[in-house]
């Protein structure tokens, strides 16, 4: 690996906020966090972001980092239907799961206009509607444009950009402020992304689960609310 | 284990895809293209905050709920503030309406990222196959806010005499280039000081040959015009595309 690797122009469209995704309706337990008083300004919001880039930042780096190394070297379709299952195994709340999949149902529609390939369509062939980290995987790895370190990255980046965005959105926070508290996770985010690369050619049943019960909590606690009272994000 | 937990994913979106060990097999598509015969037009219905979009909704629902198949997408920022009136005027099957969450950005779910508008439109879709029109009633929003053509086929922009009469003048992309631009609540306009000669005379002007229609639903609560409207955006759709497929 070179010492300054070039940015894929896919890895920067998929993690820019404007892609067409699905990804703005989702604030990854923010919108619950601050009904709740957990979060109500950009100290707090800094603390959350790091939480979340640990737990569900971390696991869906593991499986995007994964799911490139496995396109990239091209596997049996059976392949992505094992991955996707150890990624459900691993996501024990079931509005998380919910959230995943439908960020990645619209990450693959929009994906299959942007970057085509065999890789992308046995995936939604075997699975019907993947993970989101895994879509991202295979659409950075199938090309070949994108490392398994580029794929991590970019989910372990969207995992706390979102939620930023929805803290500026629901609070009304100083913009700066919040990114200034994404781009503080510089190193964590690296240093994470690295690792999923390490164990991205494991077999999926021998990838690392990463445990954030906090954020389970947070998003069943979204669901319950949206049948009893206003929710602005999906999850 | 394994095959438990494949059955119950594809028991959740409601279409099965076999696991194929060969391969060089293409998997079926499950994505309706992007204009087919077999699926129903969509029509948008977009607004300023309290120009009458719910209102007019469910006056359609009830109009032409029992001469075409119909459902609806709401977007309101309250989530299901639209979906429950929509329920509660008994105008349509609660099963025929889908709420979706914006994030608090009603016009990026309806122009920039319609993924989960369409989400909701194909959810529809798979529940009811037979489909005539689908209305995807935006959550109240500013004059620029239009739908992509992505997810509208056609749209209807709806502005009231109470937001001003300077309204249709200010202009936008709404008021400039849907395809219907409905003024509302005319018979209130004497008692807001709304002068519909000048509103109307301006919506024409800003718009050349694209359709306006006054409309009070107080006096036609069937908004008889409107619905004339879409009945012809329904034909036109059908004779585009041919017989429909399903």
């Amino acid at each position: 690996m070179t010492a300054m690797p070039t940015v894929s122009l896919a890895t920067l469209a998929l993690a820019d906020s404007r892609f067409p995704g699905g990804g703005h309706a989702h604030s990854g337990g923010l919108e619950e966090a601050v009904h709740r008083g957990t979060v109500s300004g950009p100290e707090q919001l800094a603390e959350f972001l790091h939480g979340r880039l640990h737990g569900a930042g971390a696991q869906t780096a593991v499986f995007a980092a994964a799911a490139a190394h496995a396109a990239a070297r091209g596997v049996r379709p059976d392949h992505w239907s094992l991955l996707d299952a150890e990624l459900e195994a691993r996501t024990p709340s079931p509005a998380q799961r919910a959230a995943s999949r439908a960020q990645g149902r619209g990450t693959l529609r929009s994906g299959r206009a942007a970057w085509p390939s065999r890789a992308l369509d046995e995936l939604l062939a075997t699975t019907g509607s993947p993970h989101h980290p895994i879509v991202v995987g295979v659409l950075l790895g199938a090309g070949a444009s994108a490392s398994p370190t580029d794929a991590a990255s970019v989910v372990a980046y969207l995992s706390v950009s979102g939620p930023a965005s929805a803290a500026v959105r629901l609070l009304g926070l100083d913009p700066f402020a919040a990114n200034a508290a994404v781009t503080a996770l510089r190193a964590d985010t690296e240093r994470i992304a690295a690792e999923a690369a390490r164990t991205a050619g494991h077999r999926p049943e021998n990838l690392p689960g990463a445990s954030s019960p906090a954020l389970d909590l947070l998003a069943e606690q979204h669901q319950r609310h949206h049948r009893e009272e206003v929710r602005l994000f999906a999850s | 284990m394994q095959a438990e937990h494949q059955h119950h994913v594809h028991g959740q979106n409601g279409h099965r895809h076999p696991v194929d060990f060969d391969p060089t097999a293409a998997g079926p598509d499950p994505f309706a293209p992007a204009a087919s015969g077999s699926r129903p037009v969509r029509i948008g219905i977009g607004g300023p905050v309290g120009s009458g979009k719910t209102a007019l909704t469910a006056a359609l629902c009830r109009t032409l709920g029992s001469e075409l198949e119909l459902a609806v997408v709401t977007n309101d920022i309250y989530t299901t503030e639209d979906a429950d009136f929509l329920r509660q005027a008994g105008v349509l099957d609660p099963g025929r309406i889908e709420a979706v969450q914006t994030g608090a950005c009603p016009h990026t779910a309806i122009r920039d990222d319609i993924t989960a508008n369409l989400d909701a439109v194909e959810r529809l879709q798979q529940r009811y196959a037979s489909l005539d029109l689908v209305l995807v009633e935006s959550g109240g929003d500013n004059l620029t806010a239009v739908f992509s053509r992505g997810l509208a086929d056609v749209q209807v922009f709806v502005v009231d005499v109470a937001g001003g009469d300077k309204v249709p003048r200010k202009g936008g992309p709404g008021v400039t280039t849907a395809d219907l631009l409905v003024v509302n609540k005319v018979d209130l306009a004497e008692r807001v000081g709304a002068d519909m000669a000048v509103m109307l005379a301006d919506a024409h002007r800003m718009r050349g040959e694209l359709a306006v229609l006054a409309q009070s639903l107080t006096e036609d609560p069937a908004a008889s015009a409107t619905a004339d409207w879409v009945r012809r955006q329904v034909a036109e759709h059908r004779a585009a595309v041919g017989p429909s497929a399903e």
